[in-house]
């Protein structure tokens, strides 16, 4: 049996809008063991995005223990949680979240910057990863000379050129066509089968959903 | 390594509109301020340059310039045999009593407009204490008679004072015989002629306004001062190296033109502080993701804060650049005010100095920091999911 990567354990949060405190999350307890691909599903407002910021170390909660990789996430200042994200874990957002000034090269280099590899190590770290995606012929393209599942392809490769321990996805398929959904549902699946990447995926598509092993459902912040 | 430089200057690109009319606030500052600087540099440089530090000059303690200063030919003679002052191979004393008065003469180009005039009445040994003085055109003035040369400035700068006319001042006619050029200095600003001849029509008997003579050596000067405050017949009167003399003699306008031009500097500065700010909240506001993805990789807030300041430093040293570059092309200019220490006409050069460049570059750095500072700071203070929601 694998071990365990992720454990929460009753974990609550709620949001303050105005005098009202609005919860988010209601006594959350969640076990993921090393090379899961875990998917999250739920309504809009289930409080599904809210859990993965909380397990990517963006966000704290108000109450409960999260622990990733044995790390006390929620315990750490925010210079070391900082720290704590650029080494393990690598982001996969819904609008993809390059940097259109960068190329795509340096796009997948920025998480390397926070590492102390060489300039040699740094490019051989991008070369690969954006060999992984199948973009290598694209690294001195910007974002917007790409389409939107190279972008995505692009964001991929720079969540694992850091070889993070977790891969955090928020809605990766959620603003691309039905191909580039695929293309992208299956990158992850062979960086999860192949790679032995961990996955933690947010997502609304019962097809993305099929790709992951396990999928828990979040209605009105608690887990079914 | 943190944020990449390139990531701050590509993002100029992305706006440019905003980016170049900030520089351009900054430009515009930058020139001001350099060029009043520039202007006020001019100044004392050109009556530092008027002055040698191996010339002493003599005048009455309670005077304010030349102008208002005399010394009668009794302490003139006593301050010539002073051993402190230099002898030539005959064994004369290197020294002139200068007469200095001021005249009216009109401007070229201001209808009816006078401008004071600086008249020096000097000896033989002016020329040997400053061989700045050269003729470029026409002759030397003759001794004994009512013929003078004229500085290059005041030719181009005066009606009637070329080479050839008669110019009326003393109740007498001078001839103008010769232009001569001072390197730049405020002789160039000066008519010249014999002092016997400006004593005699100005009606100051055997007197002079200042005493200029060559140290015998320059350790001697300590000794000339001494000599100076021991002799009841000198104490009246000081002595100063000529370029110090002359250096205090800009004092007053430099610092007031200074005073006014950092006080306008300033004041346009808000106006360029408030752009920066503006350009830069601006760019924190479409950047908001951008700053979540960033701080979402690993970023730490102060590499984020870095990142903008850097930004706006950056767009302000582009305007300073600007702004210098222009300004630069102002030491082809030369301008001419009255000098308060002779209460006539000095033309003048702007002049440019590493002191200037350095400190407009310290100053744009100034206007970047304080302009960036808040938008900056609110920047690395933006709440990491509050940043990525707003995708």
């Amino acid at each position: 049996m694998a071990n365990t990567l992720i454990e929460i354990q009753n974990i609550s949060k709620s949001y303050r809008r105005d005098s009202m405190q609005i919860p988010v999350l209601r006594d959350i307890s969640l076990t993921v063991p090393d090379g899961e691909f875990l998917g999250l599903m739920g309504p809009s407002g289930s409080g599904k995005t809210t859990l993965l910021n909380l397990i990517a170390g963006i966000d704290k909660p108000n109450k409960g223990k999260i622990v990733v990789g044995g790390m006390d996430v929620a315990s750490l200042n925010e210079t070391a949680l900082a720290k704590w994200r650029a080494r393990h874990v690598g982001f996969i957002f819904q609008f993809y979240n390059l940097i259109p000034v960068l190329t795509a090269y340096e796009n997948v280099e920025l998480p390397l910057l926070l590492t102390k590899l060489s300039k040699d190590q740094r490019k051989k770290h991008v070369e690969t990863a954006l060999q992984v995606v199948g973009l290598a012929d694209r690294m001195q393209h910007y974002p917007k000379q790409l389409s939107g599942g190279q972008e995505q392809r692009v964001a991929i490769a720079r969540a694992i050129a850091t070889d993070p321990t977790l891969l955090v996805a928020d809605e990766p398929t959620g603003d691309l066509d039905k191909q580039s959904a695929e293309e992208i549902l299956t990158l992850l699946e062979r960086l999860n089968k192949e790679f032995k990447k961990t996955i933690v995926m947010v997502t609304h598509d019962p097809r993305a959903a099929e790709k992951a092993h396990t999928v828990r459902h979040l209605d009105k912040g608690e887990l079914q | 390594m943190k944020i990449p430089l390139k990531y701050t200057v590509r993002n100029f690109r992305s706006r440019r509109l905003t980016t170049a009319i900030t520089i351009t606030g900054v430009a515009l500052v930058v020139f001001v301020f350099v060029a009043v600087m520039m202007l006020s540099n001019g100044i004392t440089a050109t009556l530092i340059a008027t002055g040698s530090t191996e010339n002493v000059l003599v005048a009455r303690k309670a005077a304010n310039g030349e102008i208002s200063s005399i010394i009668m030919n009794e302490t003139y003679n006593i301050i010539l045999t002073l051993p402190q002052v230099a002898k030539d191979a005959e064994g004369k004393p290197i020294a002139t009593g200068d007469v200095v008065v001021v005249i009216n003469l009109p401007k070229i180009g201001t209808e009816g407009g006078f401008s004071n005039v600086t008249v020096r009445g000097v000896s033989q040994p002016a020329f040997d204490l400053r061989p700045m003085v050269k003729i470029a055109e026409g002759r030397m003035f003759n001794w004994g008679a009512r013929e003078i040369i004229v500085g290059s400035a005041v030719t181009k700068r005066f009606e009637g004072a070329q080479i050839g006319n008669v110019i009326k001042f003393a109740g007498d006619n001078w001839t103008i015989v010769g232009v001569y050029e001072a390197d730049r200095t405020a002789f160039d600003s000066e008519i010249w002629g014999d002092v016997s001849q400006i004593q005699d029509a100005f009606r100051r008997g055997v007197s002079f306004s200042t005493v200029t003579f060559r140290l015998s050596s320059p350790d001697q000067f300590e000794a000339l001062e001494k000599a100076f405050a021991d002799d009841n017949r000198l104490q009246q009167f000081e002595p100063k190296i000529e370029q110090a003399y002359f250096e205090a003699q800009s004092e007053f306008m430099a610092i007031f033109i200074s005073v006014l031009g950092i006080f306008v500097t300033v004041f346009f500065s808000v106006g360029a502080i408030i752009g920066a700010m503006i350009t830069m909240y601006t760019a924190v506001a479409n950047r908001t993701t951008e700053v979540g993805t960033l701080r979402a990789l690993g970023f730490q807030r102060r590499n984020v804060l870095f990142a903008f300041l850097t930004e706006s430093i950056l767009i302000s040293l582009i305007g300073a650049a600007i702004g210098l570059f222009l300004a630069s092309w102002l030491q082809f200019f030369t301008v001419s005010t009255m000098n308060w220490g002779s209460f006539s006409e000095l033309e003048f050069s702007f002049t440019l100095t590493l002191k200037i460049i350095l400190y407009a570059v310290g100053f744009s750095i100034l206007m970047g920091v304080v302009g960036g500072f808040l938008p900056s700071v609110a920047a690395a203070r933006l709440n990491i999911v509050n940043a990525l929601r707003s995708a």
